[in-house]
């Protein structure tokens, strides 16, 4: 290379230097958008609220959902302007004022009304929804009857060591999964409370945890733990049992394996890891909950985590399912000092689970008018509630079309909480979150509804309470 | 001839986004009468992924779609569907007193729909 040649390159790079940078295209640019942070995604009972929402004003949807999961995702994304109408009476279309009177004249003139759902509301709308039930002396159950029922049951029978998810991420050195799949529904709890965060104790994240899952097979969260304990179906008490035993020193059956799929090795070592844990935490899911033993498999687990503080601190937390199904036992234990399967029927709030859940009140058809708020029983109970729900009358409250909405004599549709709607929730580990919405509906929000039947069901009664059940 | 297993309905991810889409639509459907079943449980009952059972308890029956899932994943006699309105078809109603129906680990009887 001659002299000339070299200083023309050595310009040409110079110039290339010089270049400045290919400017970031702002993929809003021109758009009518809004950047709402630290949203909170109401989906599942993880409640995340460290959302960075973008919100396309002119389409009037959410276009990204920064730290979202998978899940997170759907749910902001497929909450969209809808077209159906506000209100339904009979599969026609009515006027707000219409349906709130059609809706109130069903649940006063009903003998025996039940409000089932709850868990995708704000906790102001199931305070209001616990309100109209002991107005009209009915009966107030939330989808905790077929989620973690068994598991309320159980608290009330052996107590609950208990911490927040704050505590765990900072703290916890053993984290315990028994009968739940976290990885496909409730993925951020791995990643933002309890596996790979770390925390003012745990400076490593999850290298500084030992992570056990227990299930009856392989799921997609298998792969994130250090030891995966394989019980046969319906053998979770017999292993809590026997883990209570040798956490104290007892002896346990010789063919424990043979029973439960679970070596004596395996139970050894995990008792040793649990005793010598600086902070346990064993979460529970519907594994345990949903098969035989339900509150006793739940109890035993309970009862394990208390065993364990003789040695260690240790702690039991319920994985919940819906957005806010950890508010509406809140809301339900406040207002009538039970947590669901609640019975005003004799005036007075009386709690028996079995006697005043709804799947049990709907396939002995006894109930004779059913509110049923953000849930869809229609396509989850048994088939015999199911029958019965067809021949009640069925008040809708719900953002979606549902089989439930389909077969409502009074349908609303309302807006979403979380998106659309502000208010309270509850996480998982009973911590209240403030909820900020990201765009406006043209529905209203299910407070709304409630309130305005409220109004109308006490201008029916004229101030008098409904009929007390002999 | 019938073979009788035991059904785990639960959660999954497709599940989960597809109810956002709406329970009224194709996906979802589609995504819970899907089963899943031990590979060789499969080759056993001459079903190959696509294939329709018939899945009968005590109180219902229903025809889903299989798919396979390899021997590690999920034990022989077992089978896996998300639930939705399917896995309920074959729900009890029984409670035992807590309000919660057996909603998992229900022996169902299966047989293959020609």
């Amino acid at each position: 290379m001659t002299e000339a040649t070299q200083t023309e390159a050595q310009a040409k790079d110079q110039v290339k230097d010089k270049k400045p940078a290919p400017k970031r295209v702002d993929p809003n640019a021109g758009k009518n958008v809004k950047i709402v942070k630290d949203a909170t995604c109401t989906f599942c009972g993880c409640v995340c609220d460290d959302m960075e929402l973008t919100v396309d004003l002119d389409e009037h949807r959410i276009t990204k959902a920064k730290k979202a999961c998978v899940l997170g995702r759907a749910w902001f994304y497929e909450h969209t302007v809808d077209t159906r109408p506000a209100v339904l009476i009979d599969g026609k279309e009515a006027t707000f004022k219409e349906g709130v009177e059609a809706a109130a004249k069903i649940l006063v003139d009903a003998k025996f009304p039940i409000t089932y759902g709850m868990s995708d509301s704000t906790c102001e709308s199931q305070r209001v929804t616990v309100d109209i039930m002991d107005t009209i002396n009915g009966n107030v159950d939330t989808t905790t009857s077929v989620c973690h029922g068994p598991s309320g049951m159980a608290f009330q029978g052996v107590g609950e060591s208990t911490a927040t998810l704050g505590e765990v991420k900072n703290r916890a050195d053993l984290v315990i999964y028994w009968g739940g799949n976290p990885a496909e529904s409730h993925p951020r709890h791995f990643t933002r409370y309890a596996v790979t965060p770390k925390g003012m104790y745990i400076p490593n994240g999850k290298k500084d945890r030992t992570v056990v899952l227990v299930d009856v097979r392989r799921t997609p969260s298998t792969p994130v733990a250090d030891i995966f304990m394989q019980v046969k179906p319906g053998k979770d008490f017999e292993v809590l049992w026997a883990l209570r035993a040798l956490v104290k020193g007892k002896k346990i059956a010789n063919d424990i394996e043979k029973q439960t799929g679970v070596s004596r090795e395996v139970l050894d070592d995990l008792v040793e890891r649990m005793k010598n844990c600086q902070f346990g935490v064993l979460f529970f899911g519907m594994g345990l909950t949903m098969t035989r033993g339900r509150h006793f498999n739940s109890g035993a687990l309970l009862s394990l985590a208390a065993d364990l503080n003789e040695f260690t601190h240790f702690v039991a937390k319920p994985v919940r399912g819906h957005g806010n199904v950890t508010g509406a036992d809140n809301v339900v234990s406040w207002q009538t000092g039970y947590p669901f399967g609640v019975n005003f029927n004799r005036g007075y709030p009386r709690f028996n689970p079995g006697e005043f859940t709804t799947t049990d009140l709907l396939s002995r058809g006894e109930a004779d008018a059913a509110m049923i708020i953000a849930s869809d029983p229609a396509s989850n109970f048994p088939k015999a509630a199911i029958e019965h729900m067809k021949k009640i009358p069925i008040i809708s409250l719900d953002t979606k079309d549902t089989i439930t909405s389909s077969i409502a004599k009074v349908c609303f549709a309302v807006s979403t909480y979380g998106i659309n709607t502000g208010g309270t929730v509850y996480r998982m580990d009973d911590v209240p979150i403030t909820l900020r919405p990201a765009m406006e509906s043209t529905y209203p929000g299910d407070q709304e509804v409630l309130e305005a039947i409220r109004d109308r069901v006490k201008k029916l009664l004229s101030g008098k309470k409904a009929r007390v059940a002999a | 001839m019938a073979e009788t297993m035991i059904l785990v309905p639960g959660r999954s991810q497709s599940q989960g986004t597809s109810l956002n889409e709406g329970k009224l639509k194709d996906e979802y459907k589609k995504v819970t009468s899907t089963a899943e079943l031990n590979e060789r449980d499969m080759r056993r009952l001459k079903l190959k992924d696509g294939d329709k059972i018939k899945l009968k308890s005590d109180v219902g029956q229903t025809v889903v779609t299989c798919k396979s899932k390899k021997d590690a994943d999920l034990p022989t006699g077992m089978i896996f569907i998300p639930y939705g309105p399917p896995s309920s078809e074959l729900m009890a109603s029984d409670t035992a007193g807590t309000g919660m129906p057996l909603s998992k680990h229900m022996e169902v009887k299966v047989t293959k729909v020609k």
